[in-house]
């Protein structure tokens, strides 16, 4: 089996330096890649019975969207540098939903880059990375 | 847009007499039709010297036979409502979908409405302390109830080609009945609801609303606002305005957020205004039980007070009246019965908890400072509870009066709205004349009284409990064969956890 590592795509310069550093290792040792996009949601959120209405339609079109405009960029590098990927879309908690997806794709370490989200937020919340260091079962290559 | 700045110029230019007695002039136009309408749906008999109206019987006896023909689905379905609210048996996989915890909360800000704060009050009135216990109990039988018109709603609910979701009785009438070969009958009653909720729509959800969200901010304000309700509800008609013709989404979703805490916040003023009665809470209790058996000094007695509880309990928690199977119906699952065990959370938060706390504190207070509301009642006697305690509170309890009022009348508008293109089809222009329509009476709920206002919402709102629960009826065996299937496939493993 070959062994694969995830990396954590979004639209930050620290996530594009994270990739390159992850298709550099993966070209010379020849591993996989696993490239994850999280959308940040949560369940326990409040909307409006219209917003539910139309949720399952709104849900498709950001998948749309994240696969367009942040997975296809990262697909065609990894493509370029000739390292074989796959590539998954989820909804959920950035930190726990990357955890469990290193989990069910059985990678060996993961890739993700130092700084995402905004200011508040990683002031208020912390930043992925950081959370993943606490709650990952694989190792985490935190790139700057 | 154009339209109400225009009223609000003409208002502004008008002399204030022409409006002084514009409040009595629609209040004695409302009043008639409010109580030949009343007469109709709440046609009462007479049982033992208390008047039992048809509906109410109607809707205890739906309630009870949904409770043992699903045996007792709201006593043992409860703890697993709970672990598949809290997502445990959630595929990761569909995150992003409608959660079970969203569709219950928009669900429930639908329900604790005003009625939560000034129906119960109403209740203890007109029904004494024993109308709580009543109230309680139909609760409980209720999550029955609501449980099979949950179930129903997600099962035959239309998924609409661009991906969204349309639910609820109208939808489960027409096709339930259709597969059982009547489908003449089906249709019939799928339009019959469209209708009632529609113009339900209009009362409970809106005009009642209104109504007491006025009341209680003239109250706050002394009296100041005497004669002002017609302002007060332009004002309110054009908030709402903004929200659900302009499409200003923003001011819903800062409701639907601030309502939760809102309700949170009322709960633990409550519990500290019940802990400093702390000495009447024995008696508080005591004549709950007392006023339930005997009903003294309540016309009809025992059974007076039980129509009264049950009667304001529906009118709270809306179990029967199958508008909330509108909001469930959003879920996203591929088994309805965990919309339906979910949805038996919601009766029992808006009716076992919230309304009862609501009576403990006016129970209480009630014990403690007898006579402390003079005449004052709905909103305002509540209120009165809480000022003997809290000086202050009226303030912040008007502000969460007026964020439940408003919260339940965008759940509502959409439930009307659902109605009325069911009907009509989905043409921007069609549902431009509800929206307008139901800014409109958002306006009329504060310029005529409390009276008349609750005896238009109550008739309007119980008169689709007949279609409704007649269709739940001839649809249990349904919901019957769905719950055990579901369930032994919970149990033999089928249906894993995912956490």
């Amino acid at each position: 089996m070959t062994e694969k590592f995830l990396v954590a795509v979004d639209a930050s310069p620290g996530s594009e330096r994270a990739l390159k550093a992850a298709i550099t290792v993966a070209k010379s040792s020849g591993t996989e890649l696993v490239l994850v996009h999280i959308i940040e949601w949560s369940p326990f959120s409040f909307h409006t019975p219209d917003e539910l209405a139309e949720r399952h339609k709104r849900r498709e079109e950001e998948l749309d969207r994240a696969k367009e405009a942040l997975l296809s960029p990262a697909e065609a590098a990894a493509s370029a540098a000739g390292v074989a990927f796959e590539s998954i879309v989820r909804h959920g908690n950035p930190a726990e939903m990357l955890a469990d997806i290193a989990e069910e794709t059985g990678v060996i370490q993961m890739y993700v880059g130092r700084t995402g989200g905004s200011k508040t937020q990683r002031l208020l919340f912390g930043s992925v990375a950081s959370s993943l260091i606490q709650i990952s079962t694989v190792p985490v290559t935190v790139v700057p | 847009m154009a339209g109400l700045a225009l009223a609000m110029a003409f208002i502004m230019a008008a002399p204030d007499a022409a409006f002084a007695s514009f409040d009595e002039a629609i209040n004695s136009a409302t009043a008639p039709i409010a109580s030949a309408i009343g007469a109709i749906v709440f046609f009462k008999i007479p049982v033992f010297g208390a008047q039992l109206p048809l509906v109410v019987l109607w809707l205890v006896v739906g309630a009870v036979f949904f409770t043992i023909r699903m045996g007792f689905v709201n006593i043992w379905g409860f703890k697993h409502a709970i672990e598949l609210v809290r997502g445990d048996y959630a595929n990761p996989k569909d995150a992003g979908e409608v959660s079970h915890f969203q569709a219950l909360a928009t669900a429930v800000s639908g329900t604790v409405g005003i009625g939560n704060i000034g129906g119960v009050a109403v209740a203890v009135t007109v029904g004494g302390p024993g109308a709580t216990f009543w109230l309680i109990m139909a609760g409980f039988l209720g999550m029955s109830t609501k449980f099979v018109e949950c179930t129903l709603g997600v099962k035959y609910r239309n998924e609409n080609p661009d991906g969204s979701v349309s639910g609820g009785p109208m939808y489960y009438l027409r096709k339930g009945f259709a597969e059982r070969g009547m489908d003449g009958f089906g249709k019939f009653m799928g339009a019959f609801y469209a209708i009632g909720i529609f113009i339900g729509a209009m009362g409970i959800g809106n005009m009642f609303q209104s109504n007491q969200a006025y009341v209680q901010l003239n109250n706050v304000a002394g009296g100041a606002l005497d004669g002002l309700g017609w302002l007060v509800g332009i004002i309110m008609a054009g908030i709402v305005y903004l929200v659900i013709v302009g499409g200003i989404k923003s001011i819903a979703r800062v409701t639907e957020k601030i309502v939760p805490f809102m309700a949170i916040f009322y709960m633990v003023f409550a519990l500290i205004v019940i802990a400093m009665n702390g000495s009447a809470i024995p008696e508080a209790i005591g004549n709950i039980f007392t006023g339930a058996m005997t009903g003294e000094g309540v016309a009809g007695g025992a059974l007076g007070a039980l129509i009264i509880g049950f009667q304001r309990a529906v009118f709270s928690n809306e179990a029967g009246i199958g508008s909330a199977s509108i909001a469930h119906s959003a879920v996203r699952t591929n088994e309805p019965v965990t919309e339906g065990v979910v949805s038996l959370l919601e009766p029992f938060i808006d009716t076992i908890v919230i309304c009862t706390i609501t009576a403990l504190v006016i129970g209480t207070t009630a014990v403690a400072h007898p006579g402390f509301a003079g005449d004052a009642t709905g909103i305002a006697m509540t209120s009165a509870a809480f000022e003997t305690q809290i000086s202050w509170f009226p303030i912040p309890l008007a502000l969460a009066g007026m964020l439940f009022a408003f919260s339940t009348m965008i759940s509502w508008s959409y439930y009307g709205l659902k109605g009325w293109s069911y009907l009509f089809g989905e043409a921007p222009k069609l549902q431009l004349i509800y929206k307008l329509l139901f800014c409109f009476f958002v306006a009329l709920g504060c310029t005529v009284q409390l009276g008349p206002i609750l005896d238009i919402s109550d008739a309007l709102v119980f008169l689709i409990c007949v279609p409704n629960i007649l269709g739940l009826y001839i649809l249990s065996p349904i919901v019957k064969k769905e719950l055990d299937s579901y369930f032994a496939r919970v149990k033999s493993g089928e249906i894993q956890k995912f956490k």
